[in-house]
């Protein structure tokens, strides 16, 4: 029952949750969520390139990121990377790779697919007469892009990219599986050492919902502010 | 590459004794198609009941459907399935605590309610999108014809708005089945638990997330082309997707 919680656990355990676990976990989701809206805007050009094989390429790594389980992701690229890795650098044996890079490479690389559909909503959003402007204005098709065409697919589209930001920070808690000191990962831990899962875990949610709730408030005022109004 | 591949390892006996290694993948398989398929129907009844009354002319009612979306969306899969299977028992009174402690299959009971509750906050927001979409008339024209509320949502906005929203609830269907996988934290032995188990008895890493890998895709494929048939047969006539 409610009645013997020691909250003190929590108090004790509170430098080791954040300056270790919430750290990682924040580091990670910043670093993903950049890694990810670059890669995934280079799908999202990929794909809307007049290049046939190009766009089935990044159209057929879309929808198979986006079937699999971000669990068994996890775990392809786990053992995947350090074959990567020797491959990369030409090593006699599988590299070992540190866990913040296995699993930084695996959300960059699921999020992506993501972002590209995101992105792709985006760009799509951008009425003809801008791309068309940008080339009669003599702007290559890299510049048209650059200038024209992406910053406002990025800007239309910032609200969602925010929204998938949130759920990539919520998803990073799966790196649980293995074994990692996230932010839950660390609350796992010391709920395990000291016994008290009920604390622990119903801290670890408290915290979670409070970042994502305040984060997906400021969503919906940015939604307000940015709006254009056409 | 220095990894030595075995195909042929799915065809040999696995350690547990039930059969192959392919049997072992083939039951994880029927695992998470059963334990989805159960967060489903929750997922598609609490999330009905919730999307409906966020569109209720009652303020409670709009609040609480609100508080209830915001709940389950803003914390992670794997907390809250964390939630249900350690911290529930503790924080109920003891006898009904320890009968949840003794249930048998508890891993499997857990996942569909923890995922299938954190799912109905996603169909609410589909389906309460797919009422809005509606236009206001054909509420007016329904209580104009007398209906009550409950008759007006039952035979004129809920059938409309579910053919509406058909495809994004297909892609939530699919997340249902993809996010049984975060089971595995709390020991369900579904298709990526049994990929793993056969990944640490055999070696066979490569393998074991390959057959995983297809047989997920070969799900995805299945939903997808049985979802467009439905998706044909109930199109609304005069929508841009009707004949």
């Amino acid at each position: 029952m409610l009645g013997n919680l020691d909250f003190d656990v929590i108090r004790r355990a509170l430098p080791y949750l954040f300056y270790e676990g919430m750290t990682f976990t924040l580091t990670l989701t910043f670093l993903a969520a950049l890694g990810g809206l670059i890669f995934g805007t280079a799908l999202a050009l990929m794909r809307l390139s007049g290049f046939k094989i190009l766009g089935r390429i990044a159209g057929i790594y879309v929808d198979f990121m986006r079937s699999l389980p971000l669990v068994l992701v996890i775990f392809w690229f786990y053992f995947l990377v350090p074959y990567i890795g020797q491959w990369v650098t030409g090593a006699s044996r599988p590299i070992s790779v540190g866990a913040f890079t296995s699993s930084l490479v695996t959300f960059i690389m699921f999020e992506a697919a993501y972002f590209s559909e995101i992105m792709r909503a985006g760009i799509q959003s951008i009425s003809r007469g801008q791309p068309a402007a940008a080339s009669a204005l003599g702007l290559t098709y890299a510049q048209s892009m650059r200038y024209v065409v992406l910053p406002q697919a990025f800007r239309n589209m910032l609200p969602v990219l925010i929204t998938q930001t949130i759920v990539l920070f919520q998803d990073t808690s799966l790196v649980y599986v293995l074994s990692i000191t996230d932010f839950l990962g660390a609350a796992s831990k010391v709920a395990q050492r000291d016994g008290r899962l009920v604390e622990m875990y119903l801290f670890a949610a408290v915290v979670y919902f409070t970042i994502s709730c305040i984060a997906s408030y400021g969503v919906r005022r940015l939604q307000a502010r940015i709006a254009i109004i056409r | 590459m220095n990894y030595n591949w075995n195909w042929g390892i799915f065809f040999q006996p696995n350690p547990m004794g039930t059969g192959t290694y392919l049997d072992m993948l083939l039951s994880g398989l029927a695992l998470t198609l059963k334990t989805a398929a159960l967060a489903w129907v929750i997922a598609l009844i609490t999330g009905s009941i919730v999307g409906v009354m966020r569109t209720l002319p009652s303020k409670g009612a709009n609040w609480f459907g609100f508080a209830y979306v915001e709940f389950f969306r803003n914390m992670p899969l794997l907390v809250q399935l964390f939630l249900w299977f350690f911290v529930l028992p503790e924080i109920l009174p003891r006898a009904a605590g320890l009968w949840l402690k003794q249930l048998p299959n508890a891993p499997f009971w857990t996942a569909a309610i923890g995922v299938g509750f954190f799912m109905s906050a996603r169909v609410a927001v589909q389906l309460q999108a797919g009422i809005s979409s509606l236009p206001r008339g054909q509420k007016m024209a329904a209580t104009a014809l007398g209906l009550t509320t409950v008759q007006g949502y039952r035979y004129v906005l809920l059938p409309m708005a579910f053919r509406i929203i058909l495809p994004p609830l297909t892609s939530e269907f699919l997340n249902t089945i993809k996010n049984t996988a975060v089971a595995i934290t709390i020991g369900l032995l579904e298709l990526t638990g049994q990929a793993r188990s056969m990944q640490e008895f055999s070696f066979q890493v490569f393998e074991a997330f390959t057959a995983a890998t297809i047989l997920y895709l070969l799900v995805n494929a299945v939903v997808v082309t049985a979802m467009r048939f439905l998706e044909r047969w109930v199109a609304i006539p005069g929508y841009i997707t009707g004949k």
